[in-house]
């Protein structure tokens, strides 16, 4: 950075001065700060923020919000509502996220680190009431609590939250209070990462039983990629690899899995065989998607989306939407953002001044790239299908408060950065 | 920070790196490399093409009131079959279904189950294995609704079928002539079947017989397709495009249909009457056609309800309609009945004696019998007439007269033939001029199906014979010597069915012994004794006219070849058969008829058949001086030509000509020269002169 006072010349500007030649070697004047130069000032709150991160998410924002109306518009006029219903609510729920990313951006976020066990025990009470009587359930999912004013509230989306700060919060506790030569070096020991996992398991289960495997497949990957980061040393990492391959063995071999979950997780090996049932999503996406060609049809002018030929398609499969209508380009842009969050998530956390905020960073930017990466992955025929919203672009409260928070988060962490490094 | 955590954190950016890739390369592979197959895919995939049926022509009688509509309907049918193999025995899908088609789930219970004695309708009286239609005019999107969620209605299917309807102008019912529809075979299908369509099936009407089969391809018309959008529930959403069916043209017969109601309701009397007095007759036909070679009626009975045809039919009901207990009226008797001519076979045998030689004013002996080859042959019972013309030979229909020029020729035609070794042994002259005259092969009518009659020549013994010594009838296993009758006949027939006898030339020259005919032929026959020797294929279509009104084709009945008579010879017969009716065998039947308004001429015939009662027949034309009908009955098992069927032709021209109380059928007893005109809106108007 420069000199304060060419700073103050470049703002103020010399024309509004003296006329002269400029303002001699030496002179110092006071000036009443205006509201412009407040808020681009060094130490301003405006200037602490993550423009890029910010640009990213808006933009899929209003991309999200534009797909969900364009994903509603068709069956919503066959039944003869009004074809806006599903744009404003999503509109609603974006701003609504908006507020709440700046609110958490405000929190210094090592005051989550002390409300973190609350935090936890909130995503645990809530998972639990879902399975009680006041749950209620979407296409065989058990994951809403129903609230007054036909609102509904999705715990398991906030349990993504959760999750990352008590894991965060345990290794960042566990490892001040050893002790011994190096102790600030070394990584966690086997015990820590014993109670992390004690810790992270019953959110895991309590998703599991909603049945969400969507979503309990993010808990588990968020918990293994901070146990990685928290610094374990290697060969426990590969011992850790080999339990959950067993686990895994284990789950298939015991049947653990309904069998809708197993023919939706290997229907994507061979969609033609089950063509009407468990492979026919992932057809009638790739369809559309395929269909879009390099600049798509159009917004509002998905063939599929008029024949609401692929299901859920405001919610888990919008990228079809986006595949059909805005085509490659449109297509590629999405993951182009996502991975811009996602890229600006780790810049956060390999400049985090602590270890606690380096692994919040770190498990958001593994949540977001993990669920994009099944999302679209699923849409296009790679990745198995299961019940996951498309970070930003997906329409669903609960979705869109739980991301926003964590970009709240994200940019409270940014926030106390030290400026000088 | 720990190292281990920053060295994994560069993991970590290559790990996303690498999965954004993928997805970009992934995404890159789909939409613009493999684009164009996903938008065939995707357009497959919103679009079904659904045969649109052309809608079959119509058959109308020659004043054009429609004897056959047709229309086409969305039909709905369930398959029991399918059905009860369910688990719930197909309850929950019959309660699916009757609220799409939004009727009472009772009644479509009842609609499927099975008619039988203690169970009446609403039932099925049709065959279990059969789909049974339980709605007959459903909405597209109804049908779309069925045939895309097969799962949600297993063994329903919602198909185009024509509907067909039978007007029954004037009472006249010629169900045998105008043939029936039934669901395209399998094999039928193979033709031109669309794999793709929705509603395209065995449920396809085809004709099947009479002008329904002949004419089948001009009144089908061209299929059309409609490609619709659907979602993905198969919701149609919208119309993409498609071709139009083309109808089926409409066919113009030269059926009149008053007077092939008053053909039907004259056979009808006679056999009743016939029956009444003691007889076995149960079947018969009455032909009238114009000596221009075309069909004005034509009558079979029994006679039969083609509607019955319609929605599937019964076993009991397809016994009904070919079952010989209750006379198969299926069967159009006017052209696939064989019947022994008799008498009315006398022409041929006088223009063959005529061409032999005998002279046309010469004088021939009418003894009260003759023996041929040891046997008998006696006249009827008559006492010895003495010598008399052709014409009196005629008009007295003198057997033994026939009999002696039957023998006299069989002596002097190739007798060194007589034992058949051969099919290529030479023809018989006698038998020749039968075949001059259309005996013994197809008239060419336009009807399927066509029987050929017999004419017993040379090569027709030789396989008959052959077909029916060692094979067939098998007469040396069954025949003996001293057996039955039919034994003994038999028995003779194995020694010497191959032998060409007098005793068959004799009675084949009054049409009896191998002599069949079917009454077709016999009236074909005497259309070219009247028209002065023209022998036509006979038509009952007139012309095919396109729903647009334009007339398509001209049907005219084509000249099958010409008598090899003279025209002298001709006439001298027509004058004898007027005769018949003033002062011979007919002069009875025709007492009191005025023969000063229509004068008309014929010939009975009284074929005696070994076991039965006589055929009747009766073969007439008018008006004597230039004709312009034949009219010919015939009924089996009921007498005397004079008893049975003369009366029967005595009605139907009264009917043509207005007669003794009937009111004419056709002005000045006239058949319309013109067509009817079809316009292109479907209004059909009648032949000037004449009301439809």
């Amino acid at each position: 950075m420069g000199r304060p006072g060419a700073s103050y010349d470049r703002i103020g500007g010399v024309q509004r001065g003296y006329g002269g030649p400029g303002p001699r070697a030496g002179a110092f004047r006071t000036r009443p700060r205006s509201l412009l130069t407040r808020v681009t000032s060094r130490d301003s709150f405006l200037r602490h923020l993550d423009w890029a991160l910010i640009a990213a998410v808006l933009a899929l924002s209003i991309l999200g919000v534009l797909l969900v109306w364009s994903a509603t518009e068709p069956s919503l006029a066959a039944s003869g509502a009004s074809t806006r219903t599903y744009l404003d609510k999503q509109a609603i729920y974006v701003v609504f996220g908006l507020v709440l990313m700046i609110g958490v951006s405000l929190v210094d976020y090592r005051q989550l680190r002390v409300y973190a066990p609350v935090i936890y025990g909130l995503a645990v009470v809530g998972l639990l009431v879902v399975l009680t009587p006041l749950g209620s359930s979407v296409n065989g999912a058990k994951g809403w609590i129903d609230l007054p004013a036909g609102f509904q509230i999705e715990p398991s989306e906030y349990a993504k939250i959760a999750i990352i700060l008590m894991t965060a919060m345990l290794f960042s506790e566990l490892r001040e209070g050893a002790s011994g030569p190096d102790a600030e070096r070394r990584g966690p020991r086997l015990r820590d990462v014993g109670i992390v996992i004690a810790c992270g398991l019953p959110l895991v289960a309590l998703v599991i039983i909603e049945p969400a495997l969507g979503i309990s497949m993010v808990l588990a990957v968020e918990l293994a990629g901070l146990i990685l980061l928290s610094g374990i040393r290697l060969r426990w990492v590969i011992s850790l690899a080999v339990a959950a391959a067993a686990a895994v063995t284990a789950v298939l071999s015991l049947h653990l899995l309904k069998g809708y979950q197993l023919t939706r997780l290997t229907s994507f090996l061979h969609p033609s065989s089950n063509a009407a049932g468990a492979g026919y999503n992932e057809i009638q996406a790739k369809i559309a998607i395929g269909s879009g060609g390099m600049f798509g049809e159009g917004l509002f002018h998905g063939q599929s989306v008029s024949g609401s030929y692929v299901p859920a398609q405001s919610t888990d499969f919008i990228f079809t939407v986006a595949g059909q209508e805005l085509g490659f380009v449109g297509a590629v842009v999405i993951v182009a953002l996502l991975g811009v969050v996602v890229v600006r998530a780790l810049r956060i956390a390999t400049r985090a001044d602590d270890q606690f905020g380096m692994l919040v960073a770190a498990g958001i930017a593994i949540w977001f790239l993990f669920q994009s990466f099944v999302n679209i992955g699923m849409t296009v025929g790679i990745m198995p299908i299961t019940g996951l919203p498309l970070p930003f672009i997906s329409y669903g409260g609960s979705a869109i408060f739980a991301d926003m928070i964590a970009i709240g988060i994200l940019l409270s962490v940014h926030r106390k950065h030290p400026v000088f490094e | 920070m720990i190292s281990a955590s920053r060295r994994r954190m560069v993991v970590l950016y290559v790990v996303m790196a690498s999965l954004l890739i993928t997805l970009g390369g992934r995404l890159w592979y789909i939409q613009v490399m493999n684009g164009a197959s996903y938008v065939k895919l995707a357009s497959a995939n919103q679009t079904r093409n659904i045969v649109v049926p052309a809608v079959r022509g119509q058959i109308l009688d020659d004043v054009g009131q429609a004897m056959v509509t047709n229309r086409t309907a969305l039909v709905v049918s369930v398959d029991m079959m399918t059905l009860s193999q369910r688990p719930d025995g197909g309850v929950s899908v019959l309660r699916r279904l009757a609220s799409l088609l939004d009727t009472p789930y009772p009644l479509l219970q009842k609609k499927v189950r099975l008619c039988s004695p203690t169970v009446t309708q609403p039932c099925w009286a049709g065959s279990p294995y059969q789909p049974i239609p339980v709605d007959q005019s459903v909405s597209a999107q109804v049908a779309l609704q069925i045939m895309e969620e097969q799962s949600q209605f297993p063994g329903v299917t919602a198909q185009t079928q024509g509907v067909v309807d039978y007007p029954s102008p004037g009472g006249a019912d010629p169900a045998q002539v105008l043939g029936y529809l039934q669901p395209a075979t399998t094999q039928e299908l193979k033709a031109d079947h669309l794999p793709s369509a929705v509603g395209y099936s065995t449920a396809d009407l085809v004709g099947q017989s009479g002008l329904e089969e002949q004419y089948n391809t001009a009144l089908t018309g061209k299929t059309g397709t409609n490609t619709v959008s659907v979602n993905a529930a198969g919701d149609v959403t919208g119309t993409v495009g498609g071709t139009p069916a083309q109808s089926g043209d409409d066919l113009v017969t030269s059926i009149n249909s008053t007077i092939q109601a008053d053909a039907q309701q004259a056979l009808t009397t006679a056999i009743s009457k016939a029956r009444a007095s003691g007889n076995d007759a149960n079947q018969g036909a009455a032909v009238v056609m114009t000596t221009t070679g075309r069909v004005v009626a034509m009558a079979s009975y029994p006679d039969y309800d083609p509607s019955v045809w319609t929605n599937g039919i019964s076993q009991s009901q397809f016994n009904a309609l070919f079952g010989a207990q209750d006379g198969a009226p299926a069967i159009n008797y006017a052209t696939q009945g064989q019947y022994a001519p008799g008498s009315t076979w006398k022409v041929t045998s006088t223009a063959a004696a005529v061409a032999d030689g005998y002279p046309l004013d010469g004088s021939y002996d009418c003894p009260a019998s003759v023996n041929i080859g040891g046997h008998n042959y006696i006249n009827d019972g008559e006492p010895n007439l003495g010598a008399m013309s052709f014409s009196e030979a005629l008009i007295q229909s003198c057997d033994t007269v026939y009999y002696n020029l039957g023998y006299e020729m069989w002596q002097r035609d190739n007798p060194g033939a007589n034992v058949v070794t051969s099919p290529k042994a030479p023809v018989q002259k006698m038998q020749q001029m039968a075949l001059h005259w259309g005996f013994g092969q197809p008239t060419g009518v336009d009807l399927p199906d066509e029987s050929t009659g017999t004419v017993p020549t040379r090569e027709w013994l030789y396989y008959y014979w052959k077909d029916n010594a060692y094979t067939g009838q098998d007469w040396c296993k069954y025949g003996k010597a001293d057996g039955s009758y039919v034994q003994q006949i038999e028995y003779q027939d194995c020694q010497d069915g191959n032998v060409w006898e007098p005793g068959q030339a004799a009675i084949a020259a009054i049409g009896q012994g191998y002599d069949l005919v079917t009454p077709l032929q016999l009236t074909n026959a005497y259309v070219a004794l009247a028209d002065g020797g023209t022998l036509y294929q006979p038509r009952i279509g007139e012309a095919l006219v396109s729903p647009t009104g334009k007339q398509v084709q001209q049907i005219n009945p084509p000249v099958a070849g010409h008598l090899p008579v003279s025209p002298n010879t001709l006439a001298y017969i027509r004058n004898a058969l007027a005769g018949v009716v003033t002062q011979g065998t007919a002069a009875g039947a025709f007492s009191g008829f005025p023969l000063n308004q229509v004068c008309v001429a014929g010939k009975t015939g009284t074929a005696e058949v070994m076991g039965k009662v006589a055929t009747s027949v009766f073969a007439s034309f008018a008006p004597c001086g230039n004709p312009q009908y034949v009219v010919v009955v015939m009924i089996p098992d009921s007498g005397y030509g004079a008893d049975a069927s003369a009366p029967a032709v005595r009605q139907i021209w009264d009917g043509i000509y207005g007669l003794e109380g009937h009111k004419a059928a056709v002005p000045g007893g006239r058949v319309p020269a013109s067509l009817p005109q079809i316009a292109s809106t479907g209004q059909i108007t009648a032949p000037k002169g004449y009301s439809g």
